[in-house]
C-alpha cells in the first residue's frame, strides 16, 4: 500500500497537456495522471477527461482511488479519433478542421487512455442504449430488496436505474438466489444477491488495506464475494468497503437496520480517535448520532477512515453523561459556579495554580486556557495518550490535538513532562488549585489496543504520579469533563463539557493541518462547549473581553499564536490548512 | 383578477318577501309531516347510528397483517418520510435483535407509532408503502381521554388493522430460493 492517502500531495512536475473534446466541448487534460496506488504517472483515461469536463459518466467498478479493472461496462462511451490518410497525415475537412472518424465500437471510458484530438461522446443514442442494456443485465438477478436494504437512498444501482435505466423489467424467469445476511467479518454483513460483482471491495482490501482477504468464488450467475474459508474479513479498514460498495451487498453491522440514510443530517466534522484527524461526516437524526462516514480530503485521509475511529461515537450519547454543574457535589448553575471559581482564581497567589488541559480540546479552547495560565502564572501540561499506529491512517498518538496543545503553549514538545512537577507541587503543598479539562487523571492505565471495544474517550491515560490521595490535598479541584469518572467524583467543581460533535472548533493534526469541525447534535442537559465557559472564565479572571463566536475566537487566536498567523476560520474551508509545526 | 358579477335585481314577487317564507314553511312542514307520520327520518342519532361508509373512504391508517398473520411492515420508513404532518414515527430494529415475522424479510419495526392527533388521513402512507402494510381504514372518529392515548403504537395499530392479504412476495421469494437449494455456497 502506498502512503498516497496519508501524505501531502507533492507538487508534480508540469505534465504535458492534450486537447480532447467531450460532447463537442474542447478541454485540455493532462496527458498523464497519478496512479492511485503507486503514484506513478499513467495515461489519463476518458472517464477522467469526462470528469474534468464535468460530464458525468455512470460507473460501478471504477473508483478514482482504486486500480481500474473495467468489468461493469457501465461507463461505455462512443468516441472518435482524427482520421489518418494513406500518407499518415490527418485528413482535413473542407474548413481545415481535422476529420474525425467515429470508432465503430464503444469503449469503456475507465480504461481507455485519451489521445490528442480524441472526441468522446457520452450522450449518443447508442451510449444510452448500452447503459440501458448494462443496467438490465445487472438487474436480472438483483433482488427487489430496496425496502429492507440499508443502501437504499445512497445506492448507485437505484440512482442509475432512475437516470439511465429502462422503466420496466422484461425478465420473467426466477431470479438466481444467493446467500443473504452472510457474516463476512466482525463488522461486515454480505448480501450476495445484491452484489453486482464490481470487485471494488476486493481491490480496496488488497491494494489499500493490504489485506488480500476477499475474492470471488463460483461461476457464472453464482459468482459470490467470499473470504477464505474460516478466515473472517477482519482488518481495521473493513468498513470502507461498505462505503465504496455501490449497492447494498456489503453493509455495516453497526449501522444495519438502524436508520434510513435519507433521515440523516450530515455534518462535516473531524475524527478524534487519533492525531491523524480523518475528515468525517457525522450522520445524526434528532440529536442522536447514527454513524460516521469518511469525508474525502486528499491531504489527510483520502476517502477512507479506520474502523476503530468510525465506531468510536457511542460514548457521545451515553446516558450517564455529565449534565449538571456541580459545586461540591451539589447541583448549581453556570453563573454561580463560574463566579465562585473566578473569585478563587483571582485571589490565588501566582504559582499556586496548575492546569492539566486535554489534547482532545480544540485549538480555541487550549488558547483560552493558555491565557488563563499566563494570568495566573500557572504550570500546565496535558496527558499523552500513546497507542499503536499503522502505515495507512492510524497515528500512534491518540490525542486529536497534540499539536494544538504544543502550539498554544499548554505543553512542551514532549507532552507530560510537567506532570511530575505538578504532582510534586501538590505533594509539597505549593499547588493549591488544580484545573483539569477532559482527563481522568486518577486513572493510570496505559493506553490499550482494545480501541474497538472501548466506548469512552475518558479511560485511557498514560502513567503519571497524580493519584487520588494527592488530589484530596488540594484546596480546589476544578474538573471539566464529558463522562463521569474518578476525577470528577473528587472534584469540588464539576463543569459538564461537550463532545466534539456538540460544538464547533478546530484541531491541529499530527502533520500540522488545522481542520475545523461543525456541530452535529446538542449537548445534553446543562453541558456546554468548553470554549463558551472558558471565554466567560477568562473574561472574569483576566478582565479581557474576547470573542463570543468561534469564528472571532479563532481569528483572534490566529493573530496571537505565531504558528497560526495568517490563517482565518473562513480560509480553513472544509479541508483545512497546513501550518508550520 | 377581480370579476364583477352583476346580480339580477329582485322581481316584484321576490321583493314582497312573504311568498318565499311560505315556500320555506312548506318544505319544513312537509318534512315534519313525513317524519312524524310516515317515519321518513332525515337525521341520524349519531353516536349510536353511523353512516355506511363508501368503499375507498379514507379513515385512520392502521398496520395490517398478511393472510398468515405476519406483520407486513418491513420498517422501510417511507411513510415516515412522506407523512406531511409528521404523525408517523418508526423505531427501526437496529441492534435490538428483533427478528421479522417472515425470516427472509429480514426486518420489521421495533416500534411504530402514529399520532392520530396529527394524522390528517391523507393516505400518502398507504400510497407510498412498498409492502402494502398500511391502509387507511374506516375509523374516522377517534376519541381518548388524553393526548398520549391517541398515539397508537405498533401493537394497537396491528390489532386494529386486521388482515389484508396480498401477493406474499417474500413467501414466493423464499419458495423460489428453496427450489434452488443446490446453490453451491451455503451461508
Amino acid at each position: 500500500m502506498s502512503t498516497a492517502a496519508t501524505t501531502e500531495i507533492k507538487p508534480a512536475p508540469p505534465v504535458e497537456k492534450i486537447k480532447v473534446k467531450v460532447d463537442g466541448r474542447e478541454i485540455e487534460v493532462p496527458k498523464t495522471m497519478a496512479d492511485p496506488i503507486s503514484g506513478k504517472p499513467i495515461p489519463t483515461t476518458m472517464i477522467q477527461a469526462c470528469e474534468l469536463a464535468k460530464q458525468e459518466v455512470p460507473h460501478y467498478c471504477y473508483h478514482p482511488k482504486l486500480p481500474v479493472v473495467g468489468n461493469c461496462r457501465m461507463c461505455l462511451v462512443e468516441y472518435g479519433m482524427p482520421a489518418m490518410g494513406p500518407d499518415r497525415k490527418p485528413v482535413l475537412n473542407a474548413d481545415g478542421s481535422p476529420k474525425i472518424s467515429k470508432m465503430p465500437r464503444p469503449a469503456i471510458s475507465c480504461a481507455t487512455p485519451v489521445s490528442p484530438g480524441m472526441e468522446i461522446y457520452t450522450n449518443t443514442p447508442g451510449v444510452k442504449q448500452m447503459r440501458e442494456g448494462v443496467l438490465e443485465s445487472l438487474l436480472i438477478n438483483h433482488p427487489l430488496d430496496c425496502p429492507i436494504c440499508d443502501q437504499a437512498g445512497e445506492c448507485k444501482l437505484q440512482e442509475y436505474s432512475v437516470d439511465y435505466g429502462q422503466s420496466a423489467s422484461r425478465f420473467v424467469e426466477a431470479k438466481v438466489h444467493k446467500p443473504k445476511a452472510v457474516d463476512l467479518g466482525p463488522r461486515i454483513m454480505l448480501d450476495a444477491e445484491r452484489c453486482i460483482l464490481c470487485t471494488r471491495c476486493i481491490r480496496f482490501t488488497r491494494d489499500i488495506a493490504g489485506d488480500d482477504a476477499l475474492g470471488i468464488v463460483n461461476r457464472g450467475s453464482y459468482n459470490t464475494i467470499a473470504t477464505f474459508p474460516g478466515l473472517p474479513f477482519d482488518n481495521n479498514y473493513t468498513l470502507n468497503t461498505v462505503d465504496i460498495c455501490p449497492v447494498g451487498a456489503l453493509t455495516s453491522k453497526d449501522f444495519r437496520f438502524k436508520m434510513r440514510v435519507w433521515f440523516l443530517k450530515e455534518t462535516k466534522s473531524v475524527c478524534t480517535s487519533c492525531a491523524t484527524g480523518c475528515n468525517i461526516i457525522i450522520g445524526s437524526r434528532e440529536e442522536k448520532i447514527q454513524r460516521y462516514t469518511p469525508r474525502e480530503n486528499d491531504a489527510v485521509n483520502g476517502p477512507w477512515m479506520c474502523d476503530a475511529g468510525r465506531l468510536n461515537y457511542k460514548w457521545i450519547g451515553r446516558e450517564d453523561r455529565l449534565k449538571d454543574v456541580l459545586v461540591r457535589g451539589q447541583k448549581s448553575t453556570w453563573t454561580a459556579a463560574l463566579n465562585e471559581i473566578s473569585d478563587k482564581l483571582k485571589k490565588a497567589p501566582a504559582g499556586s495554580v496548575a492546569i492539566i488541559a486535554s489534547a482532545r480540546q480544540t485549538n480555541e479552547e487550549l488558547w483560552l486556557i493558555s491565557k488563563l495560565k499566563a494570568k495566573l502564572g500557572a504550570i500546565s501540561d496535558s496527558i499523552p495518550r500513546d497507542g499503536k499506529g499503522d502505515k495507512i491512517l492510524v497515528s500512534a498518538d491518540k490525542n486529536p490535538n497534540t499539536n494544538g496543545a504544543r502550539l498554544t503553549g499548554i505543553c512542551f514538545t514532549e507532552m507530560g513532562i510537567n506532570l511530575v512537577k505538578i504532582s510534586d507541587g501538590i505533594a509539597s503543598g505549593k499547588i493549591k488549585t488544580l484545573i483539569v479539562f477532559g482527563e481522568n487523571i486518577v486513572k493510570r492505565a496505559v493506553a490499550n489496543e482494545k480501541l474497538r471495544e472501548r466506548e469512552t474517550i475518558s479511560e485511557v491515560v498514560d502513567e503519571h504520579g497524580i493519584t487520588a490521595e494527592l488530589l484530596q490535598k488540594l484546596d480546589t479541584l476544578i474538573v471539566s469533563d464529558i463522562l463521569p469518572n474518578e476525577t470528577t467524583k473528587l472534584a469540588h467543581y464539576v463543569l459538564p463539557g461537550a463532545a466534539h460533535a456538540e460544538k464547533r472548533g478546530s484541531f491541529t493534526n499530527t502533520k500540522g493541518r488545522v481542520q475545523k469541525f461543525m456541530k452535529a447534535v446538542e449537548a445534553p442537559g446543562d453541558a456546554r462547549a468548553e470554549w463558551e465557559f472558558l471565554h466567560d472564565l477568562v473574561h472574569n479572571v483576566t478582565g479581557q473581553n474576547g470573542f463570543v463566536t468561534i469564528e472571532g475566537l479563532f481569528n483572534q487566536m490566529a493573530k496571537e499564536v505565531p504558528a497560526f498567523n495568517g490563517v482565518t476560520w473562513q480560509a480553513l474551508g472544509d479541508t483545512g490548512l497546513t501550518v508550520q509545526i | 383578477m377581480a370579476v364583477v358579477v352583476n346580480r339580477k335585481s329582485l322581481t316584484f314577487w321576490e321583493k314582497l318577501y312573504l311568498p318565499a317564507i311560505v315556500g320555506g314553511l312548506k318544505v319544513t312542514l312537509k318534512h315534519a309531516y313525513n317524519t312524524l307520520f310516515k317515519g321518513k327520518v332525515v337525521t341520524m342519532e349519531y353516536p349510536e347510528q353511523k353512516w355506511t361508509l363508501p368503499p375507498g373512504y379514507r379513515g385512520a391508517p392502521y398496520l395490517v397483517k398478511d393472510q398468515e398473520g405476519n406483520t407486513k411492515c418491513v420498517s422501510c420508513q417511507l411513510c415516515e418520510f412522506v407523512c406531511p404532518p409528521k404523525a408517523i414515527r418508526i423505531t427501526p430494529p437496529g441492534d435490538t435483535g428483533l427478528k421479522a415475522d417472515r425470516t427472509n424479510a429480514e426486518k420489521m419495526p421495533a416500534e411504530f407509532e402514529i399520532n392520530m392527533l396529527r394524522c390528517i388521513f391523507c393516505g400518502f402512507c398507504q400510497e407510498v408503502c412498498p409492502e402494502e402494510a398500511i391502509f387507511l381504514q374506516q375509523d374516522y372518529s377517534l376519541t381518548a381521554l388524553s393526548r398520549s392515548e391517541l398515539i397508537y403504537n405498533k401493537e394497537k395499530l396491528l390489532s386494529l388493522g386486521g388482515e389484508v392479504g396480498g401477493i406474499q412476495k417474500w413467501k414466493h421469494k423464499l419458495e423460489e430460493a428453496k427450489a434452488q437449494e443446490n446453490f453451491p455456497v451455503k451461508p
